[in-house]
């Protein structure tokens, strides 16, 4: 099994669908297809819950944390910020990923650190980088970028070249 | 009153005062720049805090910057003991972004340069762990070895540690033919190397005495961790990535997975002493499968995949793709892709999201070092010093792959 075929990864999906739906109802806002992963966009209220509910039950058992990470959408108002989490479940080896949107006036989320420890640096690295508050988070300080700097540099506000230069804006060749 | 006196002189002896020992930045046992601040009572270590970040490149914000092509040259610089495996793994992440099949040759090719790079990398993780231990000549011995992979590389792609090898479709040019001499002079000879750098190390009473037991981590502890590649291997997982979601063509090669038991650093340094047989067995069949003669060496994808130069001088279509490419002004689907590789340290993933502009809307890489680097402080816990020296160059952690 090289990479999934579309059947494959839709089976995968409605299955994993079902037992969400069955468990979280509407929390679970849309699911889709992307190339061999089932995405599954979540009320961020009930991530937490989501992830432990995916992590525990038997039938699921998605126990490895294979990585998160934040997104930053200016143009989506109300879901400014989206943090994105992919899971693996090694024995049958099935991937899934979650996606959930968090608004810019309370960029904040419940941590996943109580569920896999691998989550505590991770967590730091998307505080450093977006500002994304994480609730319950046993360290969230900076970890990559110095203690001091006020800003967040991967948010799309914060521009890689000198903002004052003219010469090097987006209008020549897009972004 | 005297009694009570005593009574506190006795809870004043019981609280230990421990020495804070600043590791790092810049040591030399470390093997990069990488800070620990140490609690020790006496030699033995009590709690560890690292401190990362000292190289910081920011490259998933200048990759937001950058037209696809541009982008294998920072992910040269991640790992960059095993770069090839790192540009490859961008390639086919693209490449899956735009469903760009490639030819079998291209695949083998592929599989052949990552392995090679994958010994390289295990060359100086297996022998940096003999110079931490006091053995330096099969260090100095064996790394002529990894020059002569870097040979190979540099006949290729130009360069020797910051590869930029291969494109967005294959790789830039033919392999000119004094390359599959040297790969096949590199089979003929380092086996009989290896086996004398084993012969140095494997069962030396004195290297086994200070790896058995030194940093080991149970196999649960190692999951919730994160960990992947040959630490989570030598914890007794045995999660490859070639072999549970096989990328370039891997399925078409039988080779094994050697796990450890104790996923301490003797069992860290057998697992990756393994893989580089199993590694030379790959390239073995690899080669066998491969006709130098074909002269096909990249997909047949001209929206992304430069011209001949001889094109583009003489031909006006071929000039404007060259143009286009090099100005990434081609259509890119607009989606989300993940793809993983299995890097020298484990599992490698980048998780791009396109928007179908010119550069990536957002990429992430998965740094296996960076994940797995966070257990170290409970790895050399209740240790000596000079074991967690060793644990650390044991674990592989690279210091352009964690700081990314």
């Amino acid at each position: 099994m090289a990479v999934l075929t579309p059947e494959q990864t839709m089976a995968l999906h409605d299955e994993v669908l079902a037992a969400l739906k069955g468990k979280f109802g509407e929390g679970i806002l849309s699911s889709s297809c992307e190339y061999d992963f089932p995405v599954f966009v979540v009320d961020k209220d009930i991530m937490h819950d989501v992830l432990v509910f995916v992590k525990e039950t038997p039938s699921l058992n998605y126990h490895f944390l294979t990585t998160m990470c934040a997104m930053n959408y200016p143009e989506k108002t109300g879901n400014e910020f989206a943090m994105m989490y992919q899971l693996h479940n090694m024995p049958e080896n099935k991937r899934i990923r979650f996606k959930t949107f968090i608004p810019e006036q309370k960029l904040e989320i419940a941590t996943i650190t109580d569920i896999w420890p691998a989550a505590n640096w991770m967590e730091r690295q998307e505080y450093d980088f977006f500002g994304v508050n994480f609730i319950g988070h046993p360290n969230l300080i900076r970890i990559l970028n110095m203690e001091d700097i006020t800003f967040f540099p991967m948010r799309k506000d914060f521009a890689l070249e000198d903002p004052t230069r003219d010469d090097k804006n987006d209008s020549m060749f897009g972004r | 009153m005297s009694e009570f006196q005593n009574i506190q002189e006795e809870q004043k002896a019981e609280e230990k005062e421990y020495t804070t020992l600043n590791l790092g930045p810049t040591h030399p046992a470390t093997h990069g720049i990488f800070q620990n601040v140490l609690q020790m009572d006496g030699e033995i270590i009590r709690d560890a805090v690292p401190t990362i970040g000292y190289i910081h490149r920011a490259f998933e914000k200048l990759a937001e910057r950058r037209p696809y092509a541009q982008i294998t040259v920072l992910t040269d610089r991640l790992n960059y003991c095993s770069s090839p495996i790192n540009n490859m793994g961008w390639e086919m992440t693209v490449e899956k972004l735009l469903n760009v099949k490639l030819p079998k040759r291209v695949e083998h090719m592929r599989v052949v340069i990552m392995e090679l790079a994958r010994i390289a990398d295990h060359i100086i993780c297996n022998s940096v762990v003999g110079v931490d231990t006091g053995a330096l000549t099969g260090f100095t011995y064996i790394f002529q070895w990894r020059e002569k992979i870097y040979e190979i590389f540099e006949d290729i792609c130009g360069a020797r540690l910051t590869t930029n090898i291969g494109r967005i479709g294959g790789f830039e040019r033919q392999w000119p033919d004094k390359v599959w001499a040297k790969i096949d002079d590199f089979l003929k000879k380092f086996p009989k190397i290896l086996k004398e750098f084993e012969s140095l190390l494997m069962r030396n009473r004195i290297f086994m005495d200070r790896t058995i037991g030194a940093g080991p981590i149970k196999p649960e502890r190692a999951l919730e961790y994160g960990f992947t590649g040959p630490n989570l291997r030598a914890a007794g997982l045995d999660y490859d990535v070639r072999v549970t979601n096989p990328y370039s063509s891997y399925e078409d090669f039988k080779f094994d997975i050697p796990i450890g038991k104790e996923g301490d650093v003797y069992d860290r340094f057998m697992v990756r002493e393994h893989e580089m047989w199993q590694s030379l067995s790959i390239i073995e069949q690899a080669m066998k499968m491969i006709d130098r003669k074909e002269p096909v060496f990249h997909a047949d994808v001209p929206d992304f995949f430069l011209p001949p130069k001889e094109k583009v001088y003489n031909d006006m279509e071929a000039l404007i793709y060259h143009f286009k490419i090099v100005m990434g002004e081609m259509d890119i689907p607009v989606g989300n892709v993940y793809h993983a590789v299995e890097g020298g340290n484990g599992e490698l993933g980048f998780y791009l999201e396109s928007d179908g502009g010119r550069t990536p809307y957002r990429l992430h890489f998965r740094r296996p070092c960076f994940i797995y680097y966070q257990a170290y402080p409970e790895l050399i816990k209740g240790s000596m010093l000079s074991d967690a020296i060793l644990t650390m160059s044991s674990m592989n952690v690279i210091a352009g792959e964690l700081d990314a």
